[in-house]
């Protein structure tokens, strides 16, 4: 029988849960890396024995871990006693450096600060590490301020896929309340050269050539924190989701509004329909039904918890517009809890799971797509995040 | 023999517990302690100095013989005491919450 495995990243360390395809009774390790933030972890879909996990605090700043055994044992990418050619120990897996520019050796560029001024790039972290599905050792790392790197040594080195930053409207990208963070990366399964990704607050961005150049993919999206509501970049997006088997069509939670594009971003259109807030983070497709999304719509934008104190997850089962409240197992009165944008995700078994886990610690699971939820665990510290390894 | 003490959660990263204690060659100052302790335990690279620039990270401290040397010159001789593994070198984590 086939198996899962949830990656559980919060404010206080690593948990992973583990359960039979029954998802009934669960298992739970941790925490690992007890007291650091863990950002994100997830597996490789070509080794799902191969898990990287970004860790990080604002004392010690950003560390990456990777298991080669499931979570079992964790070990930081070449930061054993190993020599370099020049003979200086490498240790290099948490140093993520900006590409300068090639002309002037001096910052790519700049980008706006909250008063309006222009502020350099600087390294926050890594919200999001999103591995290759055909090599294990090659990982994609989302960081803020937002730029990518890609690692092709199992996150031994890192290089900036600089493209991104430098193709001109960087001056325009801005921090949101959370940062200027690049938190979505998206692989094309059908096109190895296509890579969509998404920044809080700049928008979505698409390339076509494995990360070379970019262009900004966000027509049809509308902010009313921009002075020009139709900006081509400044789009506060939270999450951006795709069905594998359809790789041209996307689903964004946006800051507000929930939007879909059926030609790899090109164009938006908003499909928040019956939705009774279209704020959120989370966003997410089921495994089998292209058609069916999900999302938790949140009260606003300054109130981070549910409508009236209930947790609804909303589920469309006709691509957006048309929404339905999935409450069975959730709590529907007094729950002021946020789901926060890397917080959801699906598993592959035949009756799809869908999971998300909350700032109060709950991790929820439905094994019926939605119809039933139930908490694997209560009492977390607050989650950050929550990936799904369909194991067999 | 030079003593450092690193806080809790780099002590855990480093796969080490208690005391460390390095070798230095040359002048025992914050710049060659921190080399030496970085070039010993790869992993601590980025933890306590900023990879490229070597500044000390904003929430950490550094003290030794009861003195805040945080703000010394890096290249700035070590108390006798530290160089001589009467007195440890700490390098302590701020109280700044989380």
């Amino acid at each position: 029988m086939s198996k899962v495995r949830a990656l559980v990243g919060t404010r206080k360390g690593a948990f992973i849960l583990e359960s039979d395809g029954k998802r009934e009774n669960w298992s739970v390790s941790g925490p690992h890396f007890a007291g650091w933030e863990i950002y994100h972890m997830k597996g490789s879909p070509a080794d799902p024995n191969r898990i990287y996990a970004s860790q990080s605090t604002g004392w010690f700043g950003q560390i990456i871990q990777r298991s080669s055994d499931g979570g079992k044992t964790w070990e930081t990418p070449g930061g054993g006693p190993e020599r370099s050619p020049q003979g200086w120990p490498m240790g290099e897996s948490n140093k993520f450096v900006y590409d300068t520019s090639a002309e002037t050796g001096k910052p790519l560029t700049t980008h706006q600060w909250y008063d309006g001024t222009q502020h350099p790039w600087e390294f926050k972290r890594v919200w999001h590490l999103e591995p290759s599905l055909s090599d294990p050792d090659t990982v994609y790392a989302g960081v803020e301020d937002a730029a990518i790197f890609r690692s092709s040594d199992g996150a031994r080195s890192w290089q900036e896929l600089s493209g991104l930053r430098g193709h001109g409207t960087g001056p325009k990208w801005q921090p949101g309340a959370g940062g200027m963070c690049l938190h979505t990366i998206i692989l094309d399964p059908a096109d190895p050269g296509r890579i969509y990704i998404a920044i809080s607050a700049a928008g979505a961005f698409r390339t076509n050539d494995a990360g070379k150049t970019w262009k900004p993919i966000n027509r049809g999206l509308r902010s009313q924190f921009l002075p020009d509501e139709d900006a081509e970049t400044g789009h506060c997006v939270h999450h951006v989701a795709m069905h594998p088997e359809r790789p041209e069509v996307l689903f964004m939670q946006k800051h507000w509004d929930v939007m879909r594009s059926d030609d790899a971003g090109e164009n938006w259109k908003e499909v928040s329909g019956n939705l009774p807030t279209d704020f959120g983070f989370v966003i997410d497709v089921h495994a089998h039904e292209p058609e069916t999304v999900y999302v938790v719509p949140i009260k606003s934008d300054s109130e981070h918890y549910p409508l009236d104190g209930r947790l609804r997850v909303y589920r469309s089962r006709t691509g957006g517009n048309e929404w339905e409240p999935l409450t069975n197992g959730l709590p529907q009165s007094n729950c002021y809890v946020n789901v926060l944008r890397d917080a959801m995700a699906v598993d592959s078994l035949d009756s799809c799971g869908v999971y998300f886990g909350t700032t109060g610690g709950q991790v929820y699971c439905s094994p019926d797509a939605g119809n039933t939820w139930a908490p694997i665990v209560r009492d977390l510290p607050a989650v950050l995040s929550v990936e799904v390894q369909t194991l067999p | 023999m030079i003593r450092v003490v690193i806080p809790q959660h780099l002590r855990t990263l480093a796969q080490v517990e208690g005391e460390l204690q390095l070798e230095i060659e040359g002048r025992v100052t914050q710049r060659s302690v921190l080399d030496a302790l970085e070039a010993r335990y790869p992993m601590l690279r980025g933890t306590i100095r900023d990879h490229v620039t070597l500044q000390r990270r904003p929430f950490l401290r550094f003290f030794a013989c009861a003195e805040d040397l945080s703000h010394e010159s890096p290249d700035a001789p070590l108390p006798e005491a530290v160089a001589n593994g009467t007195e440890p070198y700490l390098i302590i984590g701020a109280i700044a919450g989380g």
